[in-house]
């Protein structure tokens, strides 16, 4: 049983919330979301396809019908020639500490180390997001070696995010010298997509 | 004049020309101090993309009294008199109707020397295009509506937003340039293309040179463009060739509708630089010269 949204006579970017709200409750399956205008006909699918999603939309009457397969992964008929790309860039770094293991002296020193080796990775290996939370944040506002390091991978197209309410929890907020404070959303968002989480700290 | 210019103008006598112009926007951003001075310098933009100078300003109210709070209001009154002050000019009244979508903006009037008027229709071949703020305004006010846009990109956007076009004005007066208009609802293609047009010329916008904020990148890929950007594509989409390979999510920041966005300048190559580095010091730190005007081509913008 598909869900419909009806998002007829809404203005951007509501639809998009409708929309995203309906996807999030379901595990796989088939939505289809209503809208009555071009904008929010290409926002709904942009929005989708952003998350993963195929997106198929019709038009009777003005209005527009746009259906959104969740979670299906084989290929839709009509698009087998599609390249899969696996590429590392669906891989996440959640950094939750300064230190790895028990030994924090020990611990920060490995930290430091593999955070720094990073950029011997190829491109396709790199991940396509770094999160740094609670202690993580001192390595992006403090660790200056290190984040001379991290820089180099943005400038690979690497987003470093740090967690705003942590930075501040530790009255740090106006240290931070690499990448952007990110909030929960984008926290939560990039941990549910990503294929591949690897967890620090 | 029988063109679309930025403002109305009349002229008073020898030398001295009034211009007159009025606009008002619902809210962009969370804080309503901010949301004020935004309005008040979207508002005044007109008069400075024209070469004027504001002196006499009303407020224009649509208060949602049910969802706005009266010290709210309070503070939006006072970010719309902050830009007003920092304008040189002074707030003479308003008006306040009640509506259940908080709109605030400002009619205002402004004078300006005949010798610095600068229309939008006398960009020449040669000539150096200076864009003087970063573009993604609309897309990132669309996604903090929902709460989508990171706190820090709001901080920096309400920050541009709130930036007077005053100094801009000023630098543009004292260098000399042949065209400007500021970049607002129509978005950077939509005004370029009405100097353009005007001015009967092609525009080559070095692409990488344009400025805007990154994450109106992402923000544009899950769809929180707001229909006016679209309408923007649709309206002069036909009239752009991008040379350069872009994905859809980056062009639509150049069809992106901005609010209090920066002054767009047309000046002789031998100025761009002088020009560039005076609008910088008075404050517009982000302007850069993002290309060349050339002769007349079939499209009327290139990117390349």
């Amino acid at each position: 049983m598909s869900q419909v949204v009806d998002a007829k006579g809404l203005a951007c970017p509501q639809p998009v919330i409708l929309a995203k709200k309906a996807l999030s409750g379901i595990e796989e399956g088939i939505i289809t979301v209503i809208v009555d205008s071009e904008a929010s006909r290409e926002n709904v699918r942009r929005f989708a396809e952003s998350q993963g999603c195929t997106v198929t939309a019709e038009e009777k009457d003005g209005e527009f019908y746009l259906e959104i397969a969740k979670g299906y992964t084989c290929a839709v008929p009509g698009q087998t020639g599609a390249p899969a790309r696996q590429t590392g860039k669906k891989r996440a770094v959640f950094i939750q500490s300064d230190s790895i293991g028990p030994d924090e002296e020990l611990g920060k020193q490995l930290m430091k180390g593999f955070l720094e080796n990073m950029v011997e990775l190829e491109d396709s290996e790199l991940p396509s997001k770094m999160i740094f939370v609670n202690r993580g944040v001192f390595i992006t506002c403090f660790w200056d070696e290190t984040i001379e390091k991290l820089d180099e991978l943005t400038k690979r197209g690497v987003d470093i995010f740090s967690c705003g309410a942590c930075l501040n929890h530790f009255g740090i907020s106006g240290k931070l010298k690499i990448g952007e404070v990110g909030n929960a959303f984008d926290s939560v968002q990039t941990l549910v997509q990503h294929e591949n989480t690897i967890t620090l700290g | 004049m029988e063109h679309s210019e930025d403002a109305g103008v009349f002229r008073l006598n020898d030398g001295t020309l009034l211009v007159q112009t009025a606009d008002f926007i619902t809210p962009v951003v969370d804080d309503p101090f901010m949301y004020g001075r935004i309005a008040a310098a979207n508002s005044l933009s007109d008069i400075y993309a024209m070469g004027g100078k504001a002196v006499c300003c009303l407020n224009l109210v649509c208060y949602d009294s049910c969802n706005i709070e009266a010290r709210e209001l309070r503070s939006i009154l006072m970010g719309g008199l902050d830009a007003v002050k920092e304008a040189g000019a002074v707030i003479a009244g308003g008006h306040t109707v009640d509506d259940p979508e908080m709109k605030f903006g400002l009619s205002v009037t402004g004078i300006v020397e005949e010798k610095h008027l600068t229309r939008n229709n006398n960009a020449k071949p040669g000539d150096r295009l200076i864009l003087t703020k970063p573009l993604g305004m609309g897309i990132l006010t669309t996604a903090n509506k929902v709460d989508m846009a990171s706190e820090k990109t709001m901080e920096t956007a309400a920050r541009i937003m709130g930036m007077l076009n005053q100094g801009a004005a000023a630098a543009m007066n004292e260098t000399g340039a042949h065209s400007a208009t500021d970049i607002t609802g129509f978005g950077l293609i939509g005004h370029a293309l009405e100097m353009a047009r005007g001015s009967g010329v092609t525009f080559r916008i070095r692409t990488d040179a344009v400025p805007f904020l990154p994450e109106a990148v992402d923000l544009a890929g899950m769809g929180l463009i707001p229909a006016g950007s679209y309408n923007n594509r649709r309206f002069a989409g036909e009239t752009v060739e991008f040379e350069k390979e872009l994905s859809d999510d980056r062009k639509m920041i150049y069809f992106d509708a901005q609010t209090s966005g920066g002054l767009f300048i047309s000046t002789a190559p031998e100025n761009a630089r002088t020009l560039l580095e005076k609008i910088r010091e008075n404050g517009a730190g982000d302007a850069e010269i993002i290309g060349e005007v050339v002769e007349r081509e079939e499209k009327f913008i290139l990117f390349s």
